[in-house]
């Protein structure tokens, strides 16, 4: 018997270290180029953000289980691979209404301006490995899943918090 | 064309209209883009002779060629306009989302005109142009004003240059800020502030298209690899402040407005102290995968909570140079300064002036009068509070901070022919520009360098202190090796700020940072983004033509050899203590220093540019105007 994925821990996503981000965008750059062929972060589907200054991270598809955005398609147009948890669009359904934009809280989606459909992170399903980890020169980024986060952050309190 | 859009947008703020200029290939292969299609673009544009105050003197904007592509540390513009302080070219460079931004929306470059009644914002939004009411905007800083604009436009990919009160009240030492970086130097705000512009904001969403999409893609992705090592660690780790150090041992640390080399507390303002003390996080600017600006917090005393990047020549400027040990009251000037928009080398220097000039009893108590103080209050070097009062004196121009607010050249000047002194003797600028934080007495190379610089007191642009630091040269004596190292140091540097890279990159295409380690990779990096078929010489004679251009600039605006000059005090006083003490440059080695930099040019001994030389160069509409 095969266990589902899903079935040890939430899926896999993309998830940045905000400690260690420094806000250079070059992860836009090679989802941009990665996905569409062009430079042009307005086409990435890893988005960095910054709220002050010295306060910033990327952020992609954090593969939600029950994923709102699926949910919210008013078109069926969204459907959530059961074994990685990818989000994948029909580009024969969706018409670009932008309901699942509004469903995503880590505003992990946008419309690609050219075809006006969504477009979501699919973790370079068709790369070797996802291109923003392999571009990231400081090794911000990794590919985990919310057991493993947690366990990065029970090393961090054990090594920092308690040894001081 | 490939990499660029072959678009010059013009806006004219006198009469509210736009224009679009269209520039065939060849023009871009003379002038690449950076602070030579900028200086470029204004020799364009201005109207020879004018006041840099006046609506004649244009703002010329010109993004880099490889902005918005993923070239590490490409994402930088080169912005000019005759400057208010020296009354020569003003050239400067930044970085960051602002320039990606205008390349996106399919710019090349932007020239504004004119001046607007009232204060404006001007909107570049993709292709459409739009005036808006800048009177809300009024007051804030520079950090501010871009939070503002973003939250007015509802998006937080709108990213703006600005000015800051300092710009808006005038100050000649004012700048431009875009993404919490300068282009610094020379005065721009305060030419902003002259047409009334608080901000230049720009949405662009579109791709920007290369010929090779994927070689450069591949050569982008090693460089980024090589940018993590050995030949970045310098800025990644401690940035640029970690100089201080090294320049304190070597004797060369302006302290107390140059009247030394040593600073006895230089450990307490150093990057080391700063990295242990008060650094928060090391952030990038975009399209930068070193990331070196050290962002620096006070977390205790009446500073508490100022927080700004700390580099090395603000740091000198606004500490040792002040005699001040104290880093939270640094911090704090130098937050005065970027979030005012206001210079802080020059800052630095104009109050270490003021300092100097109150110690020898020409400026009293009484001079120092201001809201805050009543009273007056004593400047001393190394009383932090008084130097943090003059920066907001500066920037509001209260009091003494008028007479400040114009910078060394101007304020001794004023002060020479009101009370009959003699205060020029160590007001430190070349041209009018505040100088840099390496002390060019025991600096020969290097001295010469700066007095010939096109914009005055500036080490990047001439670059001739690495030599005689590395001991290339004997930093110490004059031979007539130098007028070719400082020719061709300041061509080097006229590279990277024309194309433009951030020079922290140099080492990291080969491991060497010479011609023969970056042009090859460079001409690489070109042709992958524009087709062309750049090779070595091709890629040597950007920086020439950089430089001649800036220089070409100058004569039209009446420069003559006795331009080129150095402060009387690096002439006169030697230093006293450390490695360096006892070195002046006479005069008679600045004059033959000169003689040999005319030469290794080209040029006549007089320093103008032959004819033919320009038209070699593929300057022919120069030579008409300016060649002998």
């Amino acid at each position: 018997m095969t266990v589902s994925a899903a079935a040890i821990a939430k899926f896999q996503y993309i998830d940045c270290d905000p400690e260690k981000c420094v806000g250079c965008q070059l992860c836009e750059y090679a989802c941009s180029y990665t996905k569409t062929g062009e430079y042009n972060t307005y086409r990435s589907r890893i988005r960095t953000v910054r709220a002050e200054e010295v306060l910033m991270t990327a952020i992609a598809c954090r593969t939600c289980e029950n994923a709102p955005c699926v949910t919210a398609c008013t078109r069926d147009a969204l459907t959530q691979d059961p074994v990685t948890g990818i989000i994948r669009v029909d580009a024969a359904r969706c018409d670009g209404c932008a309901w699942c934009i509004e469903a995503c809280d880590f505003g992990a989606i946008s419309i690609n301006p050219a075809t006006k459909l969504a477009e979501i992170c699919d973790q370079c399903e068709d790369e070797d490995e996802p291109q923003c980890i392999k571009w990231c020169p400081k090794d911000a980024l990794v590919l985990t899943t919310p057991d493993r986060r947690a366990q990065r952050s029970r090393h961090k309190l054990l090594t920092e918090e308690v040894a001081g | 064309m490939y990499g660029y859009s072959g678009k010059i947008l013009h806006i004219d703020l006198t009469e509210r209209k736009t224009w679009v200029e269209e520039k065939p290939e060849e023009w871009y292969k003379l002038y690449i883009g950076g602070v030579s299609m900028a200086t470029r673009l204004c020799w364009e544009n201005i109207e020879p002779g004018c006041d840099a105050l006046s609506p004649e003197n244009p703002i010329a904007l010109a993004n880099g060629i490889f902005a918005g592509t993923p070239v590490p540390v490409g994402g930088k513009y080169g912005l000019a306009s005759k400057s208010p302080l020296t009354g020569f070219i003003g050239d400067s460079l930044s970085g960051s989302w602002f320039t990606i931004a205008l390349k996106r929306a399919g710019w090349d470059g932007l020239v504004i005109h004119g001046a607007s009644e009232e204060w404006v914002n001007v909107f570049v939004d993709d292709k459409r142009v739009q005036f808006r009411d800048a009177s809300a905007l009024l007051g804030l800083g520079t950090f501010a004003t871009e939070e503002a604009i973003r939250e007015q436009l509802g998006d937080d990919q709108v990213r703006s240059a600005t000015i800051g009160p300092a710009g808006e009240n005038g100050v000649t030492i004012a700048n431009v800020t875009n993404d919490g970086r300068q282009a610094g130097r020379t005065g721009h705000g305060a030419v902003w502030g002259s047409k009334k512009l608080k901000a230049l904001s720009v949405r662009g969403t579109q791709g920007v298209t290369v010929a090779d999409p994927e070689t450069l893609m591949a050569l982008s992705f090693e460089i980024t690899e090589a940018s993590q090592g050995p030949h970045t660690s310098k800025y990644r780790m401690l940035g640029t402040a970690t100089n201080v150090l090294n320049m304190n041992k070597l004797g060369l640390l302006p302290t107390r407005n140059y009247q030394e080399g040593v600073f006895e507390d230089a450990e307490l303002v150093s990057g080391e102290y700063l990295d242990e003390h008060h650094k928060v996080k090391v952030i990038a600017c975009a399209q930068c995968p070193i990331a070196c600006e050290q962002m620096s917090i006070v977390r205790d005393g009446e500073y508490k909570g100022s927080m700004t990047g700390i580099e090395y020549e603000c740091l000198y400027a606004n500490g040792p140079n002040l005699g001040i040990n104290d880093m939270r009251a640094i911090i704090k000037l130098i937050e005065t300064c970027d979030q005012g928009g206001q210079d802080a080398m020059s800052n630095g220097v104009t109050i270490s002036w003021a300092m100097e000039t109150f110690e020898r009893g020409i400026f009293t108590k009484e001079d120092f009068k201001c809201a805050k103080y009543p009273e007056g209050f004593e400047p001393n070097f190394g009383n932090g509070e008084a130097a943090v009062t003059l920066a907001e004196m500066i920037r509001d121009r209260e009091g003494i901070g008028e007479l400040l607010s114009h910078g060394t050249r101007y304020a001794s000047q004023q002060t020479d022919k009101e009370r009959g002194t003699e205060t020029y003797q160590w007001a430190m600028n070349i041209k009018g520009l505040e100088n840099p934080g390496y002390d060019a007495r025991a600096l020969k190379t290097f001295s010469v360098g700066l007095a010939v610089g096109t914009r005055g007191g500036c080490h990047n642009r001439t670059a001739a202190y690495d030599p005689d630091i590395k001991g290339v040269t004997n930093r110490f004596t004059v031979d007539e090796t130098r007028g070719k190292v400082a020719a061709s140091t300041e061509e080097y540097a006229a590279v990277y700020d024309t194309l433009p890279l951030c020079k922290f990159i140099r080492r990291c295409f080969t491991g060497k940072a010479d011609r023969a380690g970056a042009w090859p990779m460079i001409a690489k990096l070109i042709n992958a983004t524009t087709g062309w078929d750049f090779d070595y010489d091709d890629v040597d004679l950007i920086g020439v033509r950089a430089h001649t251009i800036k220089k070409a600039f100058n004569i039209r605006e009446g420069w003559t050899r006795a331009d080129d000059h150095l402060p009387y005090r690096w002439h006169h006083d030697p230093m006293t203590k450390g490695p360096s003490a006892g070195y002046v440059v006479t005069e008679e080695e600045l004059e033959y220093l000169k003689d040999l930099y005319y030469e290794a040019k080209g040029w006549t001994k007089e320093g103008l540019i032959p004819k033919e030389k320009l038209i070699e160069l593929g300057m022919a509409d120069v030579a008409e105007e300016i060649g002998v």
